[in-house]
């Protein structure tokens, strides 16, 4: 194969458990979001935008969704005759096989591939998060900093800084020191979770953390805090756009509101194209009864009813009557007539039963799990 | 269906179009809020197993190469068959007029192409078919064509062929009329017959001074071919002029028709754009209407289609309005029975109206 400079490696085998009900039957990357698309197209279209065409996915929980989604990557313009996306799910050995235990297991697991690909650096990408990002400006700052390691941060609002990962750094962006979740923190510059590191160098430190049986191959906790006691250079790379952990229920739900503000807090529809797979859908079609305010909604959906503050994705159906407020509906679900829902993400394929209602509120939203049908009522919490 | 090879005919007089026809042609134009005619005849024949189609190029091509491309969002860019394009003619070859010069100097791709039955088709009308039922009619009745039709049921100007036809499906008359009237049996351009007989029709006809495959080929040798007819009984339109095309769009409005068109087990394809969903801001009124992913409305848009990426300044008023393509409307402007083409700006407070029977036309690009 061909030699790569750079080749990116999104990590997208987490279960998401926090997410709940949403990651039943999906890996975390594969949740809905934005009214169109996954998690993962996310990271994939920042790939493809900056110019990075070999791009690896680990996979491993529940990944055939994901597999199905990603097919040959030709929706991020990543099936290429050289290159493109490689999903890389566990395998088996002549000895027997292994899950991926950890972030850096599951790279180390694959130094073969990252060998094949031959790259000059690795770009290490989590499919959990929702920014939209040029990598060829990281690549270039870790190229000009001569650094062996280089961390996206993003400031965060000091109160929120003891659920990070934070790095204290020099006045050049040299990271001195990495505290995971601090209760007292001394910076309010957090790990995006992405990583570029020179290929030589990563293998070293992957290769060490494996003979490593008290290690719990992880960056954050392991390899990262190992680099540094090793003074190698590790340098930080500030980002001050739009990034968002959508790891939970409530940020989930928060992150899909901030597309409605009147300028969404990144810019979705300028040159910077996110894609995703396009459903062969017509334009949704609005009825004579319906009002449709403050939302986001997409293809091949049929609103007879009221729509308001909520994300609606492709083939939903809203009868008449029924009122969508505050919430996320995901592909394909029916919202019969009279239905009220609020305040609730409910997921794909589902059914909310004539005159049914599904309530939730600020800080307590409702999840209706895939393919669920609610008949009267779910409310509070997490139904299903 | 895998022996069945398809061709699209896009030689189409546009005459009664011509506003919007000027740079393109009629099969490469806007539909329903995202599409392109042409998406009807190419997904119907690819949801019913057709793998090799080959495009008989209109005069003005870009716009429909643009479209097609490798033919890989039809799923089309096989590594056999696949999509084929059939250019016309050079100029000075020839000087007869007619579709039929294309189909005789192209007679290569068709005898070397390995499939036994040619269907032909037009890219102007709008439908959603499963060409297979037609296939085995067709070997059913033993015939030599097999055409699809649809009866009308108002009267209508404007150049149709017509049939009549025996109870077992039998052509008994086919010609080309002025007029239909309610009741009438009117051709879909939609033919199938092997290809063994469509070659010797292009060849005999072309080579006795022919010009017109339809008109020469087959409704003047009728008598020699043994021809049976389908009945399409779902929705068809024949977009052949302006106030057919308004129509026919407006038509899609009716939830009965786009689930009929879009939404049953066969989809219709076209280019993929990759445009997020519509954002409705916090003053955005809609009503009966059909909206493509990437609009941005704040204003009131009522009985009318936005297409991908039309922005809807605050204070708008849209009504019976075909809105295409990255159109512009701004603050406090009113339209009213008005088709614009792709790309136009209408600035800060203009009104435009045409009548309900006569939509006005802005043409392509043009800033108001």
């Amino acid at each position: 194969m061909r030699k790569t400079e750079c080749l990116a490696m999104i990590l997208a085998g987490g279960q998401g458990s926090r997410l709940g009900a949403l990651t039943k039957k999906i890996a975390k990357p594969a949740v809905p979001f934005g009214g169109k698309y996954r998690i993962i197209d996310f990271p994939l279209s920042n790939c493809a935008n900056s110019g990075i065409d070999k791009v690896g996915v680990l996979t491993q929980y529940r990944p055939l969704e994901l597999h199905n989604y990603l097919a040959s990557g030709s929706a991020w313009d990543l099936d290429k005759k050289e290159g493109g996306i490689f999903i890389l799910p566990p395998y088996a050995r002549e000895k027997g096989a292994d899950w991926y235990r950890g972030t850096a297991d599951a790279i180390y697991q694959n130094l073969n591939f990252i060998d094949l690909t031959d790259p000059e650096y690795v770009l290490i990408l989590s499919g959990d998060h929702i920014y939209t990002m040029d990598y060829s400006w990281m690549l270039e700052a870790h190229k000009m900093n001569k650094a062996e390691a280089t961390i996206g941060v993003i400031e965060v609002p000091w109160d929120e800084a003891p659920r990070f990962g934070i790095m204290n750094t020099d006045k050049d962006g040299r990271i001195e020191e990495f505290e995971e979740k601090p209760a007292n923190p001394k910076s309010n510059l957090a790990s995006m979770g992405i990583y570029i590191f020179n290929k030589s160098f990563l293998k070293k430190y992957l290769e060490d953390d494996a003979k490593d049986e008290t290690s719990s191959h992880d960056f954050g906790k392991n390899i990262i805090p190992k680099m540094l006691a090793d003074k190698a250079r590790l340098y930080s790379y500030a980002f001050d756009g739009y990034w968002k952990d959508v790891g939970t229920i409530e940020s989930l739900w928060q992150a899909n509101m901030d597309l409605l503000q009147d300028v969404p807090p990144f810019e979705i529809n300028g040159d910077w194209k996110i894609c995703s797979c396009n459903p062969s859908m017509p334009p949704h079609y609005i009825g004579p009864d319906a009002k449709v305010k403050n939302s986001m909604v997409s293809e091949g959906s049929m609103i007879l009813g009221e729509v308001e503050n909520s994300v609606i994705f492709p083939g939903v159906r809203i009868g008449k009557g029924a009122k969508v407020t505050n919430s996320v509906v995901m592909p394909s679900t029916v919202i019969r007539d009279n239905a009220v829902v609020d305040y609730a993400i409910i997921a794909q394929n589902c059914e909310i039963a004539e005159g049914a209602k599904v309530s939730g509120e600020k800080g307590a939203i409702t999840v209706v799990a895939e393919g669920e049908t609610v008949l009267t009522e779910a409310g509070s919490k997490q139904a299903g | 269906m895998k022996t069945v090879m398809g061709i699209i005919n896009l030689q189409e007089e546009n005459s009664l179009i011509r506003e919007m026809t000027d740079r393109r042609a009629v099969e490469s134009m806007p539909f329903a809020g995202r599409y392109r005619l042409i998406d009807f005849t190419l997904s119907s024949m690819v949801n019913s197993g057709i793998s090799n189609v080959g495009v008989m190029l209109p005069d003005k091509p870009r716009s429909v190469l643009d479209h097609l491309r490798s033919g890989k969002d039809w799923d089309l860019a096989r590594r056999h068959d696949g999509l084929f394009y059939l250019p016309a003619p050079q100029q000075e070859s020839t000087i007869r007029k007619g579709d039929l010069k294309n189909f005789y100097h192209n007679l290569d791709f068709f005898e070397h192409s390995t499939q036994k039955y040619v269907l032909l088709t037009s890219g102007s009308f709008v439908y959603n078919i499963d060409f297979s039922q037609l296939l085995r009619f067709h070997q059913n009745t033993g015939a030599d064509i097999t055409m699809v039709y649809h009866t009308v049921n108002e009267e209508t100007t404007g150049k149709n062929v017509v049939i009549e036809t025996a109870e077992n499906g039998l052509v008994t008359d086919i010609a080309e009329k002025p007029a239909v009237y309610d009741g009438s049996q009117v051709s879909m351009s939609v033919y199938l017959m092997e290809k063994r007989i469509f070659v010797e029709m292009v060849r005999f006809t072309y080579e006795h001074g022919g010009q017109d495959l339809l008109m020469d080929g087959i409704i003047r040798r009728a008598s020699e071919y043994n021809i049976y007819a389908c009945e399409h009984d779902g929705y068809v339109a024949h977009v052949d002029s302006t106030a057919a095309y308004y129509k026919s769009n407006m038509d899609i409005l009716q939830p009965k028709v786009w689930e009929e068109l879009f939404m049953g087990e066969n989809s219709i394809y076209t280019k993929v754009k990759d445009e997020v969903p519509v954002q409705y801001k916090e003053t955005a009124e809609v009503k009966n209407s059909l909206i493509a992913n990437g609009c941005v409305v704040r204003g009131e848009v009522e009985n009318s289609i936005l297409f991908r990426g039309v922005k809807v300044g605050k204070d708008v008023k849209i009504k019976n309005s075909i809105i295409m393509q990255k159109c512009d409307i701004q603050e406090g402007s009113l339209i009213e029975n008005v088709i614009c083409d792709k790309n136009v700006v209408i600035t800060k407070e203009k009104w435009l109206k045409g009548a309900q029977n006569y939509p006005l036309i802005v043409t392509k690009n043009v800033v108001i």
